[in-house]
């Protein structure tokens, strides 16, 4: 079922880029091919491909228990949270909590995973702004005056 | 000679005091990368590459200490199927054949002196081969037009997902999903943004970059969500090392014959040190008069797999360098790295920048003696590493990438497609789908389309130009026969079981 969906997914997919495609405009001083051919030929070959996926799909894969998809979820959540927080929040805070996060995922003990933030935050600060000379801030910008 | 007076210009490189530095940093990070679970060698160069900008090297020592770091992750793959039965990376999946067995009988210090020996008469023998025939199909590679080019890079796809991958339809859709993503921003050639939905962000292309972190390293991240940090079992205990002559010295014609097996593997544009390890023990076994102590910790069968991949390794250089079509996904990578630095691989590269080659490959020579150091008197050193738990392991790593790709463009955007990539790695991953023809497709497929549409100029749009000369066509047969014959051969491709874990 995984591979049909997926099959179907694609196949979508496809068309979309194959319409896209065949909507560019061709520049009357262009290349004999120009700028749509092969994206077209690539949108093909991906639906072919994905035809056959939904005709002949392979066994179901494994997938994981809904709480562990739940978890890997959450971890999503918690790096693009860091996305957003590395630049305003400075280095230390948003990296001690996401990896300290990240790490309560795979291993959930909350104390270690808790050392493994501040440890990783810290000595990572240190190797990145020492060792690697990168310009991070340590703390955010208001604090830093 | 040519070649004496090329190696003396690139020892001349490689023996200034920052090269030789960079290239024993590199040594040492790869087998670091090598031997730590779940962070193979395609991953560990990929989360280093922004780190290795913020170092202000030039093109050769970069490229010096990443190519270490690649032929240092190779040797390092082999701590962890030896002593965890785990395969540190994909190419060193058949070690734990025998050689976890083999450790098993009380012989683990003695399966990682050898495998040791045999990966450096592998590698070592490998950058030789580079040596010799890089500057022979440089020469080649002057005669291939955009045609020609064209069918090379259909050729390394169609053998890479071909032999990827249990479903052709997967590999191919892996790769569109590549080449599609490829064309994403400014078409060169007529300035016409494609496929970006107007966003601003996407006016440049998605950088192969970001898209290779989010896959291969961030993917891992979930992939180890998932299993729980439950693989990380503990392995054998080592005792002290000795150096097991004997077995060393029976295994020197395993090692040779591995060692060309791996290399013209490494060769083939596409194929890679997961092929050359494979076929170095499947031949290995095939011609030994006890088959059946094959898998049971026979030492030819530790050998063998560890001088074909890194005989692959050091082959898998040769195409990269010379026609810029890497043969596995680390080479990819490598690739990336080229093209980041603004050097185009291919002909050109041995006449115009022969710093850069020959620096490479002297450094190389030089690096397999530092890993030789490294790997047997220190592997005691870097068996500790396999216990690093995978909760401090890949949190580490995702912040590294985080903060690389974020001091490579410092924009939001760009960390979020890198997470967006990452969950697109874990589900292609679950799907089966490989992750590698994806990578190359957004690294060679803007090359593609040029050369076709070169082609397509130099003709004036007549379709059989594409065919219309013997290297081109013998490419397209290649390319067609390494896609179709593995659904034909692949009940002989079956990789053998591992022996299973009593409980």
């Amino acid at each position: 079922m995984s591979d049909r969906i997926t099959g179907f997914v694609v196949a979508v997919l496809a068309l979309a880029f194959f319409a896209s495609a065949s909507q560019l405009e061709q520049p009357f001083f262009a290349d004999p091919l120009g700028p749509k051919a092969f994206p077209m030929v690539v949108a093909g070959v991906a639906m072919v491909a994905a035809i056959l996926m939904i005709i002949k799909p392979d066994a179901e894969p494994n997938w994981p228990a809904f709480a562990v998809l739940g978890r890997i979820a959450i971890a999503t959540l918690i790096l693009v949270i860091y996305a957003y927080g590395l630049k305003p929040l400075g280095f230390l805070l948003p990296t001690a909590l996401a990896a300290g996060a990240v790490s309560y995922q795979i291993d959930p003990k909350f104390s270690n995973a808790a050392k493994i933030g501040i440890g990783l935050s810290g000595g990572l600060f240190v190797i990145f702004k020492f060792g690697l000379g990168l310009s991070l801030f340590a703390l955010p910008r208001w604090m830093m005056g | 000679m040519d070649l004496f007076a090329n190696l003396a210009l690139g020892f001349s490189v490689a023996l200034s005091p920052t090269t030789l530095s960079l290239a024993v940093i590199g040594c040492v990070l790869g087998t670091i990368i090598g031997a730590l679970p779940g962070l193979g060698p395609a991953n560990g160069v990929a989360i280093l590459i922004p780190l290795s900008f913020s170092f202000d090297l030039d093109a050769t020592q970069a490229l010096v200490l990443m190519t270490s770091v690649y032929y240092g992750a190779m040797y390092g793959g082999r701590i962890s199927s030896i002593l965890l039965n785990i395969p540190g990376d994909e190419p060193a999946m058949m070690t734990t054949l025998d050689g976890y067995p083999m450790a098993k009988k009380g012989r683990a210090g003695d399966a990682l002196v050898l495998s040791g020996v045999a990966s450096f008469v592998g590698a070592f023998l490998a950058t030789i081969g580079l040596m010799l025939l890089a500057p022979l199909l440089a020469r080649v590679a002057f005669l291939f037009g955009p045609a020609e080019y064209f069918a090379l890079y259909l050729l390394a796809f169609c053998t890479l997902g071909g032999l990827g991958s249990k479903n052709q339809s997967k590999a191919a859709i892996a790769v569109c999903l590549g080449l599609g993503i490829a064309m994403i921003g400014v078409d060169n050639s007529t300035g016409l943004t494609r496929f970006t939905g107007g966003s601003l962000h996407l006016f440049d292309g998605i950088d192969f970059l970001v898209a290779i972190v989010g896959l291969f390293a961030v993917s891992e991240v979930f992939i180890f969500i998932e299993s729980h940090g439950k693989d990380s079992a503990i392995g054998i205990k080592l005792e002290k090392i000795t150096i097991p002559v004997k077995d060393i010295v029976n295994s020197k014609w395993t090692m040779l014959r591995s060692s060309a097996i791996g290399f013209i593997a490494g060769l083939l544009p596409g194929a890679g040190a997961s092929l050359g390890s494979f076929l170095a023990y499947m031949v290995e076994k095939s011609v030994s008069k006890d088959k059946d102590s094959f898998g049971t910790g026979n030492p030819r069968g530790v050998a063998a797999p560890e001088a074909g991949n890194n005989a692959a390794a050091g082959g898998a250089l040769v195409p990269m360098l010379t026609l810029g079509v890497p043969g596995s996904g680390t080479t990819a990578v490598l690739l990336a790295l080229l093209m980041t630095l603004n050097i185009t691989p291919g002909p050109l590269l041995f006449t115009e920048r022969p710093e850069v080659v020959w620096g490479l490959i002297a450094s190389l020579l030089i690096a397999n003696f530092v890993l030789l150091i490294l790997n047997i008197p220190l592997v005691k050193v870097f068996s500790r590493l396999l216990q690093v738990p995978a909760a401090i392991l890949l949190p580490g790593v995702t912040m590294i990438s985080f903060v690389g790709i974020f001091s490579l463009s410092g924009s939001y955007f760009d960390l979020l497609l890198m997470i967006g990539f990452g969950v697109l790695g874990y589900a292609l991953r679950k799907l089966s789908i490989p992750t590698v023809p994806v990578i190359l497709g957004i690294l060679l497929g803007g090359h593609m389309e040029v050369s076709l549409r070169r082609a397509m100029v130099l003709s004036d749009g007549d379709w059989t130009y594409l065919f219309a000369t013997p290297i081109s066509l013998g490419l397209w047969a290649a390319a067609l026969i390494g896609f179709i014959a593995p659904i034909f051969l692949r009940s002989y491709l079956t990789i053998p079981k591992p022996i299973k874990e009593e409980k």
